[in-house]
């Protein structure tokens, strides 16, 4: 493939995993930057999402559409509902104390991935998307007849994919305006601040803990939604997501929200363009490298907030 | 001790067990109970233990749920026609993740804890080439369903066995002169990056160039990758053929995508079924095979001339006249590969009988009964077809299938002789000591 089509390619593949992992890795800086709570369980949310867009389509049956648009409401919900349970009978347990909340998710992590197992088997089932039609892409050259339009071969994505992207940043605008424009968001950006007056102030800061940690499992579980259709739900599929978010609040900033979308998009795009070019090996030894690199010369990320 | 003993004057529950286990005895040696007169003359009744290691979970988890399913069906035919020796066949399920540190210790577990006679139904080759050393070790003959070639190059040990799949090399140099001759002869390959893989890789580029064709680009992709779309633009343009060989939960995906970049104008594509075991062929986005080839050791979906065995195995396991669930329709099969299965035990069972096999101490002439084995015609026992086994290389020899994907169904269009994958012999393990 010649190279202007085959990076058009690679940028395309890399906005779409940047899309999924930006929703995923937000979850995870927003749990942490209300909670202070290092979420390690998060992949799993992730894989409950995706399991359980299979379980709500194939129940709901018919056109693939009433299947995913059911999943899309049913299970950030469902999870999101999950989540805030853990919370309430797990990480206020502990009293949301740093190194134990993160020993007591790395149990509810094998809790939920075992459960899965048992109950849904370790098959990977496919969910079908709404539609998807598939996109040939022109590409423009100067040839010998000077300005001409071209369709190289594999040049395409799906319709799904491109909704993919659109999806996902409208669920970054709707988080955006909720936690800037809203009563709900001014709560959570004040036990942020400072729980303690917050608290002080009439704030319910247990409740808000526990509606952060379900949307911030919710919006793992929308991610997966969004996903299943291209890929499919696996009871082991929420490792490398986990991996992956870590990576992005790490570099992007633990607990800040533009941050974290900076480094979405720069992790997305370089794995989607190096794994084309070179080797998708190659692309997760980079992104791990980088995060080496962010600790040492900037241990606070690109836009946190250095501790003082 | 100033403690007065107890007199038991009642009975207490562990002589109840016992009576109640003597009168089982005895009840099953009078032929009390139905079934139990046929093992009745065998010398001890005890079950002939075989242990599975099963790839319940991991990537290999779809093959293990088939393989578990037409070990069962096998088994049970067995124990109907008297099992092995008079005596009846027990399976001991171990499940070995798919992983080979696991499968080496899954192994041991056979030997030391469940004491079993032999082991058998490995598939994933990483996980043979991984516990075949220690079945070396723990001198537990190892009856492999793995197709790799690994059994063949002289890698493993005496101890291990695959007596009723043919291995890739073979498959391979009988299939590509049909590749050569009527898709192309510049072929692009695709296959998992593991041994397995790397079978195909190196025994195809030998085999396609001894027809004049050369492999144009070879693409390895880790076999636990979710999203394939970005390994595709290393396919050449000037590629004929697309050789398409990939294992794992993520099948459907790498078929769909596979499908999805070339939209109308694809090359020719020869896969291997592999890239669709488990897999229905009519799922929605894979309508882009029409026309295009498979290789199947056993073909999945009825064919016209089955014979009476192949259709009587059909039923054996379970399965519909498309080698689905007969009970579930979504539920496909790993048809293709899971009669390796049911031949083996087939194997173990003629080569037990073969050898007077009693115990552990007749391990050594268990495999020399089956190392003596040569042609297996086929029979209810070996539905596949005939097969060439050689005592010396451990390995067997079959006829392959290429089928062509017609209407959404895999019909057979061309079919190999066991001497079209002969090659010469790498090993001779009868010559290693036990």
């Amino acid at each position: 493939m010649d190279f202007g089509p085959h990076l058009m390619l690679a940028s395309l593949e890399g906005a779409v995993i940047s899309a999924i992992l930006v929703l995923t890795a937000m979850g995870l800086s927003l749990v942490f930057g209300v909670m202070r709570v290092v979420n390690v369980a998060h992949g799993e949310f992730f894989m409950l999402g995706a399991v359980l867009a299979w379980v709500v389509s194939t129940t709901l049956g018919g056109h693939p559409a009433i299947g995913f648009i059911g999943a899309l409401i049913v299970a950030p919900v469902l999870v999101g509902c999950i989540a805030a349970g853990v919370d309430r009978f797990v990480l206020k347990r502990v009293n949301y104390d740093a190194d134990r909340t993160i020993v007591a998710t790395i149990g509810v992590l094998y809790i939920i991935q075992q459960s899965t197992l048992m109950l849904y088997g370790p098959e990977a089932r496919p969910v079908q998307p709404p539609f998807n039609t598939r996109l040939s892409l022109p590409w423009f050259e100067f040839g010998e007849n000077g300005f001409a339009m071209i369709w190289p071969w594999g040049l395409s994505i799906t319709s799904y994919k491109l909704f993919v992207i659109f999806a996902a940043a409208a669920v970054l605008v709707a988080l955006w305006l909720l936690l800037t424009r809203t009563r709900i968001g001014l709560i959570m950006r004040a036990t942020q601040q400072d729980s303690d007056t917050a608290q002080a102030f009439g704030v319910p800061v247990g409740k808000v803990y526990s509606w952060v940690f379900g949307l911030g499992a919710g919006l793992a579980a929308l991610g997966a939604v969004l996903v299943v259709p291209i890929q499919q739900a696996h009871y082991l599929m929420g490792g490398d997501p986990l991996l992956l978010a870590f990576i992005v609040v790490i570099i992007g900033g633990l607990g800040s929200l533009p941050g974290t979308v900076i480094a979405a998009l720069l992790i997305g795009m370089s794995d989607g363009i190096i794994s084309v070019f070179f080797s998708p090996t190659l692309a997760k030894i980079i992104a791990t490298f980088l995060v080496a690199m962010v600790l040492v010369f900037r241990p606070q990320g690109l836009l946190g907030r250095a501790e003082t | 001790m100033t403690q007065p003993t107890k007199k038991p004057t009642k009975m207490n529950r562990r002589k109840a067990l016992i009576g109640l286990g003597a009168s089982t005895g005895a009840l099953a040696a009078g032929g009390a109970f139905p079934g139990a007169e046929r093992f009745a003359h065998a010398q001890s009744a005890a079950p002939i233990k075989i242990g599975f290691q099963k790839h319940a979970t991991g990537i290999g988890a779809a093959y293990g749920r088939w393989y578990g399913a037409t070990t069962d069906a096998a088994v049970k035919r067995i124990n109907e026609n008297g099992g092995i020796n008079g005596r009846p066949v027990e399976i001991v399920v171990e499940d070995d993740a798919t992983d080979p540190g696991r499968g080496a210790e899954v192994l041991e577990k056979f030997a030391t804890q469940h004491e079993v006679d032999v082991a058998f139904g490995t598939l994933f080759s990483h996980v043979v080439i991984g516990s075949a050393p220690r079945a070396g070790e723990l001198k537990l003959p190892y009856f492999v369903v793995s197709e790799g070639h690994h059994v063949a190059s002289g890698m493993l040990n005496r101890y291990t066995l695959q007596p009723c799949i043919t291995d890739v090399k073979s498959q391979v140099i009988s299939m590509a002169p049909f590749v050569a001759e009527n898709l192309g002869k510049k072929v692009t390959m695709i296959y998992p990056d593991f041994a397995f893989g790397h079978d195909h890789r190196d025994f195809f580029s030998e085999a396609i160039e001894a027809q004049g064709g050369e492999v144009v680009a070879k693409i390895a992709i880790p076999p636990t990758e979710t999203t394939f779309t970005r390994y595709f633009p290393n396919i050449p343009r000037e590629t004929e053929v697309i050789y398409h060989v990939m294992v794992g939960p993520a099948v459907l995906t790498f078929v769909k995508e596979l499908g999805e970049f070339f939209g109308p104008n694809r090359p020719e594509l020869f896969g291997f079924i592999d890239s669709l075991e488990a897999v229905d062929i009519q799922s929605p986005g894979l309508e882009f095979l029409e026309g295009s080839y498979f290789w199947e050791g056993m073909p999945r979906h009825a064919q016209a001339g089955d014979t009476e065995a192949q259709k009587a195995y059909r039923a054996a396991v379970g399965c519909n006249e498309r080698g689905a669930s007969v009970e579930d329709p979504a539920n496909v099969s790993t048809y293709a590969h899971m009669f390796g299965c049911w031949e083996t035990l087939n194997v173990i069972k003629a080569g037990m009988e073969a050898a007077d096999y009693q115990g552990p101490a007749d391990r050594p002439k268990l495999i020399e009964a089956v190392e003596a084995m040569s042609a297996i015609p086929a029979s209810e026992d070996h539905p596949q077809g005939d097969k060439l086994f050689n005592g010396k290389t451990h390995q067997v020899f079959a006829q392959q299938h290429i089928s062509k994907v017609t209407d959404g169904t895999l019909v057979v269009e061309h079919s190999t002789s066991i001497e079209d994958g002969m090659y010469e012999d790498e090993v001779d393990y009868t010559t290693q000591t036990f």
